[in-house]
């Protein structure tokens, strides 16, 4: 296996998600490797908690970030962010694969994970701070819109499966859905910025 | 499957809930539907937080190497175009004045290959122009950056706007001692950077509002966002 050469050293401290997103897009493999060392954590975490096994969440994880490595031109920014983007794409390879394997449980991963981090300090501080905030904002939900987003999202189910799994009209688990994952929103978006103090000024007419 | 129906599907997609065949449908309608685009937007952003919800250890190395490797192997040929409205190296100086006053997400649009009007690429060229102007200030609010050139040019730069919607634009207008005077239109849909159509005055106040298509003379609804080009001092 040759080594990949890389003649130009570049800084990407400075750089958003999204514009190395655009390097990507004109196929820089140091871009694919800063992508990885921001999102490749996070990536692995979520395709083990789907997939409960080492092997099969490495392919996820694989295959997503060279699914963003192929297709990088036709990330749209106005669409959304880069890592939702690019989880996006690791999220649906780990489903797929779940489901083809037939393995999904939905309960959360339990001692049997131990958080050998060995990550820097600052990476686990903020993944750990991250992590306490999205769970805080979920367990504001109402049980059954919580327990709804879980099974779609960390286990794979399909919303028919849901509705067979919960006894309930598919339609009632598509509004479970919405309405969990708009309030989800709603409870992770930053309280207090400058918009909610100004006040109008008048203008004279 | 009919459009309500399909509406009805954004949760489920943003969370990958569905099965491949509604998956199709539901995509084919996203295409020509809006609404659908914006909502799973915004949908998506939130389940894609849901990924930090859980344990995240340390990847076995040898992945990182393994991603790379087999990248290099299948590279594309094809080599991106380029947008041609601009050199490389202006290009390069462009972003690169966007990173540094973290404009980051305006860099990205700059730089792909999407959504090339004329039109807009004059106003992104202009915009450069006034980023690139020695001692241009920038100035930050919560929806984004004002950058002012000490002739007074000014330009707009908000995060991911929603698109104004059908009959609607955005409108941009400057008040420095009286009225707000209209400063230009633009329809949103992503991150915006657009040239302000008259100078800011030190002091003056830049704002933002929603108004019929065809814009207005005067505002005719709350500012959503507002800024002021503060005295030097």
């Amino acid at each position: 296996m040759r080594e990949t050469a890389r003649p130009v050293v570049r800084s990407f401290a400075h750089l958003s998600d999204e514009a190395v997103v655009a390097l990507l897009a004109r196929s820089d493999e140091s871009a694919l490797a800063e992508l990885y060392d921001r999102f490749g954590r996070v990536a692995y975490g979520l395709a083990l908690r789907i997939l409960r096994d080492d092997k099969l969440a490495e392919d996820a994880v694989q295959e997503g970030f060279l699914t963003a490595w192929r297709n990088a031109d036709r990330f749209m920014p106005e669409r959304g962010k880069a890592s939702t983007w690019l989880l996006t794409l690791v999220h649906r390879r780990s489903v797929d694969l779940v489901r083809r394997e037939d393995r999904r449980r939905a309960e959360p991963l339990s001692e049997n994970v131990e958080p050998e981090t060995s990550g820097s300090a600052e990476d686990d501080a903020w993944l750990r701070f991250e992590r306490e905030r999205v769970q805080s904002a979920l367990k504001q939900l109402p049980d059954q819109q919580r327990e709804a987003l879980e099974l779609a999202y960390y286990g794979g189910f399909s919303q028919t499966e849901l509705a067979e799994r919960l006894g309930q009209p598919v339609g009632t688990i598509k509004s479970r859905m919405f309405t969990g994952l708009a309030r989800l929103r709603e409870l992770l978006a930053e309280p207090g910025n400058g918009e909610a103090a100004w006040k109008p000024t008048p203008y004279t007419t | 499957m009919e459009a309500n129906a399909l509406h009805d599907l954004t949760a489920a997609y943003a969370l990958d809930a569905l099965d491949s065949e509604d998956a199709r449908a539901y995509e084919a309608h996203l295409a020509r539907c809006e609404r659908c685009r914006e909502e799973l937007a915004e949908l998506s952003d939130a389940a894609g937080a849901l990924a930090y919800g859980t344990e995240a250890p340390m990847p076995p190395p040898e992945l990182r190497a393994r991603i790379l490797q087999e990248a290099a192997r299948e590279r594309p040929n094809v080599v991106p175009l380029r947008p041609r409205w601009i050199k490389p190296v202006a290009a390069i100086a462009a972003v690169a004045a966007c990173t540094a006053i973290g404009l980051g997400i305006w860099a990205a649009t700059l730089s792909s290959k999407l959504d090339r009007s004329e039109s807009r690429l004059a106003r992104q060229e202009r915009v450069a122009q006034i980023l690139a102007r020695p001692g241009s200030r920038t100035i930050s609010f919560t929806r984004g950056t004002l950058v002012v050139a000490p002739n007074g040019e000014a330009a707009l730069v908000l995060r991911n706007l929603a698109s104004a919607g059908n009959g609607r634009t955005y409108e941009a207008w400057i008040a420095a001692e009286g009225a707000p005077e209209p400063a230009g239109l633009f329809a949103g849909g992503g991150a915006v950077a657009i040239p302000l159509d008259r100078p800011v005055p030190e002091g003056a106040t830049v704002m933002v509002t929603k108004e019929p298509a065809g814009g207005r003379k005067s505002p005719s609804s709350q500012p959503f966002a507002i800024v002021r080009n503060a005295a030097q001092s």
